[in-house]
């Protein structure tokens, strides 16, 4: 590796040593020379300060190619990963290559044969997945003489360290054994290579249809031989596989501690590149052959009965059965018990055994004693069986499998001693008792196993018939959320609800750092740490934490939230037992979850994203033509006034005093136009900024407008007014600053387009919900079709006389305002000419009547 | 405009303004009018001035650079009766009010007429000389006369009956000619501190007044309306 780095290094690559291992040889240390080192990041565990691979370090630096000795190194707890492979997986999603080293023994589907061959049972093991996406895999090979020579020259380990591995492992046996996996393995590489060219080049021969293996597994033991024998056969046919456990009704009721097993078998399975899923059905073949057709499966792979033969010529054979129904589908029937004592890949301690419900059952049947003492003698005693019976079969409902055993003997038992002659010795008199405590003993085990399995198989459907309802109430609520508020509140609630645990909702923000977007139930908010996982889910679109392989010491599990435009979140949920979320069933009922969640999620940000799009659109249209608008019509006035002045200032004193007063009136009046044109802008952005909120009172109309009527008194230079205001108008809630503009607004326009010689007509009316108020004039009118135009930003009339002036700004905002009150702005042609501006606000309920005598009134 | 207040000695008027341009135009315009000119450019230096050279009138801009000028007018307050003007921006109705309720007599709204300037500050002299006296002095605004003394009010000679909170409310307005009266003002000299809120009352019995009052109730020529912050009697 170091070799071959340096050439890499010499063509002008990038190359930086992540972590190297000497083993204190000088050899290898004298390689390492002129490299960049990495330092290693401390850990610290039980005391030790261990050195470690820095990962953190790594991504920052970002080399062109990074080196990473001994892949199959397991990490210190407390670090990112569990093991070294899966910081490398991390470095390549990176965008890093990496070379890096592995001993043959430690590849995962060879680590069986290993055990086999060499009796030493490797613990530190890679899948092979990792190995098939290696661009380039050398055989670093050396004949077993040689490596006994080297070992011996302390070249591989130092001192007494190299005498031990000689004894142990090394052994030439051994070695020979290993180099020829190791070649094996590596053949097997170069044969798919040379396939895979084949294709490329269109060489098409016997792999038009691609193979699919399905293997069955019924428990663990037997399948881990199988799983690894499959992962051959499918590597070696390049071949997709499924491993599939079939659990029967009947059999629900198999131990917890199997059933994990069997859920550890299929995770190791998919490290392995399986597809795995738990199928259940009272028709082990039935089942199998259907998910075999489901997926176009053309060989299954099953293990070789273990039952005895008179077993299987009564129960008949699961292995002939599907032989002789498979049909079109090969059946390869694999000797699974050579590898019984292959490792288990990750051993879960098992759960303690809990005393207490044992202890109880014997009170149970303690009591019972007592209580049917006083009867002994009353009754028969096959009827004092019947009361320990149903004192089993109470314990069998209330405490399960174990303690209802124990009950049954102790009853059996307990009847013996206290109730069969001779009383209070084991002894018994009549022989006929020995066939009563037969059928009693297996009776109550039979009852009390019949039992658990039916409170089993209850449960069992009572799980999946909540998770079903769960994934249907989730889809419901999603799809009738309003916002993306809401949304992330239902799927929290519902989260919760189906795990039974807290549930979160972690969005990115712009800069792409993630931030909990809902409450914890429970007080406490996640810490850095688990924000930090959460993170690392959300960079690696993968999930994280408790009861998985990455950073398994966090609090929580989290899912990324994955649709097609990336991953748009992090759900994270926080089980109190890290075993909830470890059956294949709730892994992907959460995945199924956070899919649900992405997808509407999704879909609610490319609603707000083309809402935003268009918006901005929109806004930059108006700024062009606001910015048109503007440097014409503020530029108009200005230039009146710079030219007025600039007049007054150079020839003023031979102007005569009319021309001068004159000349200052049209300053005045052109200042008072800007202002009215700023104004407006001004408004205008308001109204854009986000709306205008009103601020709402009872108000007469009649004195808005009359201020509004005295605010544009030079405007209206003494036109004539037709006020129909009548003087018994209730109040109304408006915002009196707001309509006193829309009425200056509307005052403006008309006395901008109608002749000086024609009234203005205000008119204002209350109908049962509403206040209207008109304002007509006998102008140019609104032509026909152009009632919404005048609405518009920046559309003006084409002005009858010269340039009216104006931004066409005015009308856009009185309608604005209207709207912001919850009322309506419209324009028609007025009846014999002129325009009409109609605006109604809603009346509500009217105010509390003033009271006419006040406090302290004199 | 022209005419300038005949005292013995010119009126002080103290601007805190920063705008040189406007104080430009201010100085033209407040000195030919016969009033002498103190200007101050930061708050700090206007109520340092103040305290100094007390002013006969003072004109704040709302919005100095170092200081609010509704808090100047706030200390001002604290040992001055000296009227207080208040230039401010269009639209900022609640920083006119809550000068108002610091003390300021009145306020402008910019851009403003020098007219008008001029009008307030012969309204806030007028005020500041019958301080100190009892407000029941007749008033006679065009052809409407009040007498609060003799609780009569006639539009043209004509006696005009009011109800008792129309009269209240017209003395209220009455005693400060030409001046604002705020909402709140006019709530609580009316109907008394616990009916600060109900300002439906106000435009009810405003309404009532100027049907009885105004030959146009809807263009007012003496009960003017200050939208967003009270009520002004036309002065003349």
């Amino acid at each position: 590796m170091l070799l071959e780095a340096r050439e890499r290094g010499a063509a002008g690559v990038e190359v930086v040593i992540g972590v190297v291992e000497t083993h204190g040889r000088p050899e290898t240390a004298a390689l390492l020379e002129g490299f960049e080192r990495l330092p290693p990041k401390t850990v610290e565990y039980r005391g030790a300060a261990l050195p470690e691979f820095d990962l953190d370090a790594a991504l920052e630096r970002h080399p062109q190619l990074l080196l990473v000795d001994e892949l199959a190194h397991t990490n210190a707890p407390g670090s990112r990963h569990a093991k070294r492979w899966q910081d490398v997986e991390e470095l390549l999603e990176a965008g890093i290559h990496v070379y890096t080293t592995l001993n043959v023994q430690h590849v995962d589907s060879l680590n069986d044969v290993v055990a086999q061959v060499t009796g030493v049972t490797v613990r530190e093991t890679v899948p092979d997945s990792i190995l098939d996406r290696a661009d380039e895999i050398e055989l670093v090979d050396i004949p077993p003489d040689d490596l006994m020579q080297r070992l011996r020259e302390g070249k591989v380990y130092l001192g007494p360290q190299a005498e031990r591995a000689l004894q142990s492992f090394f052994r030439k046996g051994n070695l020979i054994a290993l180099r020829e996996l190791a070649l094996r393995k590596t053949a097997e590489r170069v044969d798919a290579q040379l396939e895979s060219h084949r294709r490329l080049e269109g060489i098409t021969g016997t792999w038009d249809v691609r193979e699919r293996l399905l293997v069955c597994v019924a428990d663990f033991e037997s399948g881990l031989a199988l799983v690894r024998e499959a992962r051959r056969m499918a590597v070696a046919l390049r071949a997709e596989w499924f491993v599939v456990h079939v659990e029967r009704p009947g059999e629900l009721g198999a131990r917890v501690r199997d059933r994990e097993k069997i859920v550890d078998l299929l995770a190791f399975a998919e490290e392995l590149g399986a597809h795995t899923a738990m199928l259940s059905g009272h028709d082990l073949r039935e089942e199998l052959l259907s998910f075999a057709r489901g997926r176009h499966v053309s060989r299954i792979l099953i293990a070789k009965p273990r039952r005895a033969r008179w077993l299987e010529a009564i129960a008949g054979s699961l292995t002939n059965e599907l032989i002789r129904s498979a049909r079109d589908i090969d059946v390869y029937v694999v000797d699974a018990k050579r590898t019984a004592a292959a490792p288990a890949p990750a051993p879960r301690p098992d759960t303690a055994f809990d005393t207490r419900p044992h202890l109880l059952a014997l009170a149970i049947v303690g009591v019972v004693t007592m209580l049917i003492a006083p009867l002994y003698g009353r009754l028969d005693r096959i009827n004092l069986v019947m009361i320990y019976l149903l004192a089993v079969l109470l314990v069998a409902v209330r405490l399960g499998r174990g303690p209802a055993v124990v009950a049954s003997f102790v009853s059996v038992a307990a009847f013996d001693f206290f109730y069969v002659t001779p009383r209070y010795t084991f002894a018994v008199s009549d022989t006929q008792y020995l066939v009563t405590f037969a059928v009693m003993l297996g009776t109550a085990l039979l009852v009390s196993t019949l039992t658990v399995r039916m409170r089993e198989q209850a449960e069992g459907a009572r799980d999946r018939e909540r998770r079903t309802a769960a994934l249907y109430a989730l889809t419901r609520d999603l799809a009738s959320a309003a916002s993306e508020v809401d949304l992330l509140e239902v799927a929290v609630a519902r989260a919760r609800e189906t795990f039974d645990c807290d549930a979160m909702l972690f969005l990115p923000d712009a800069g792409g750092t993630l931030a909990p977007r809902t409450a914890p139930r429970t007080a406490a908010a996640p810490d850095a740490r688990e924000l930090a996982v959460a993170q690392w889910t959300f960079q690696n679109a993968q999930a994280a934490g408790r009861g998985t392989a990455t950073l398994p010491a966090a609090l929580g599990r989290y899912q990324p939230l994955e649709t097609q435009r990336g991953v748009l979140g992090v759900l994270g949920v926080y089980p109190a037992d890290a075993r909830a979320l470890a059956t294949p069933d709730a892994a992907r009922l959460l995945e199924t979850f956070a899919r649900q969640t992405a997808l509407a999620l999704e879909r609610s940000q490319l609603e707000t994203d083309t809402e935003r799009t268009r918006m901005s659109a929109e806004r930059e249209r108006l700024r062009n033509t606001l910015l048109a608008s503007v440097s014409h019509d503020l530029r108009t006035p200005l230039a009146s006034i710079t030219g007025a002045t600039t007049t007054l200032l150079q020839v003023g004193d031979r102007l005569d005093p009319d021309t001068q007063r004159e000349l200052l009136e049209s300053v005045a009046a052109q200042a008072r136009r800007l202002n009215r044109l700023v104004g407006n802008l001004l408004e205008m952005t308001r109204v854009e900024a986000g709306g205008i909120t009103p601020r709402m009172d009872w108000h007469s109309i009649e004195e808005v407008v009359g201020a509004a009527l005295g605010h544009v008194e030079p405007e209206l230079r003494g036109r004539a007014l037709e006020l129909d205001v009548p003087r018994d108008l209730p109040l109304v809630r408006f915002d009196a600053t707001a309509i006193e503009q829309v009425l200056v607004n509307l005052f403006e326009n008309a006395a901008k387009y109608a002749p000086a010689d024609q009234p203005i007509t205000v008119r204002a009316r209350v109908t049962a919900d509403e206040l209207q108020v008109e304002v007509l004039d006998r102008g140019i009118g609104v032509r026909p079709g152009e009632e919404e135009r005048v609405f518009e930003k920046f559309y003006r009339a084409p002005a009858a006389a010269g340039d009216p002036g104006g931004l066409g700004l005015g009308l856009a905002i009185c309608r604005a305002i209207v709207q912001a009150h919850g009322g309506t702005l419209v324009a028609r042609a007025r009846e014999g000419g002129g325009a009409a501006f109609r605006f109604a606000l809603p009346r509500g309920p009217s105010p509390a009547p003033a009271p006419d005598a006040p406090q302290g009134a004199r | 405009m022209s005419e300038a207040p005949a005292h013995e000695h010119p009126r002080r008027v103290l601007v805190i303004e920063d705008e040189p341009e406007i104080v430009r135009f201010l100085r033209a315009a407040l000195t030919s009018a016969g009033y002498a000119l103190q200007v101050a450019a930061t708050a700090r230096d206007g109520l340092r001035e103040a305290a100094s050279q007390p002013p006969d009138f003072v004109i704040v801009d709302l919005g100095l650079p170092d200081l609010d000028g509704v808090e100047v007018i706030r200390r001002l307050r604290e040992w001055s009766r000296v009227p207080v003007i208040v230039l401010s921006a269009r639209g900022a109705e609640r920083d006119k009010i809550a000068a108002l309720d610091a003390g300021a007599d009145d306020y402008l709204t910019k851009p403003f007429a020098v007219g008008e300037l001029l009008a307030r500050l012969r309204v806030a002299e007028r005020h500041a000389r019958a301080d100190g006296r009892a407000g029941d002095t007749p008033v006679t605004i065009g052809e409407l006369a009040i007498d609060p003394g003799r609780r009569r009010v006639t539009l043209a000679g004509a006696a005009i009956h009011l109800t008792p909170i129309e009269f209240k409310l017209l003395m209220v307005l009455a005693r400060h000619p030409g001046r604002v009266v705020t909402h709140q003002q006019l709530l609580r000299e009316v109907w008394g501190p616990a009916h600060t809120r109900e300002t439906h009352y106000l435009r009810v019995h405003m309404g009532n007044l100027r049907q009885k009052l105004e030959p146009e109730p809807s263009r007012p020529r003496y009960l003017l309306t200050e939208p967003g912050v009270g009520y002004r009697l036309r002065e003349e």
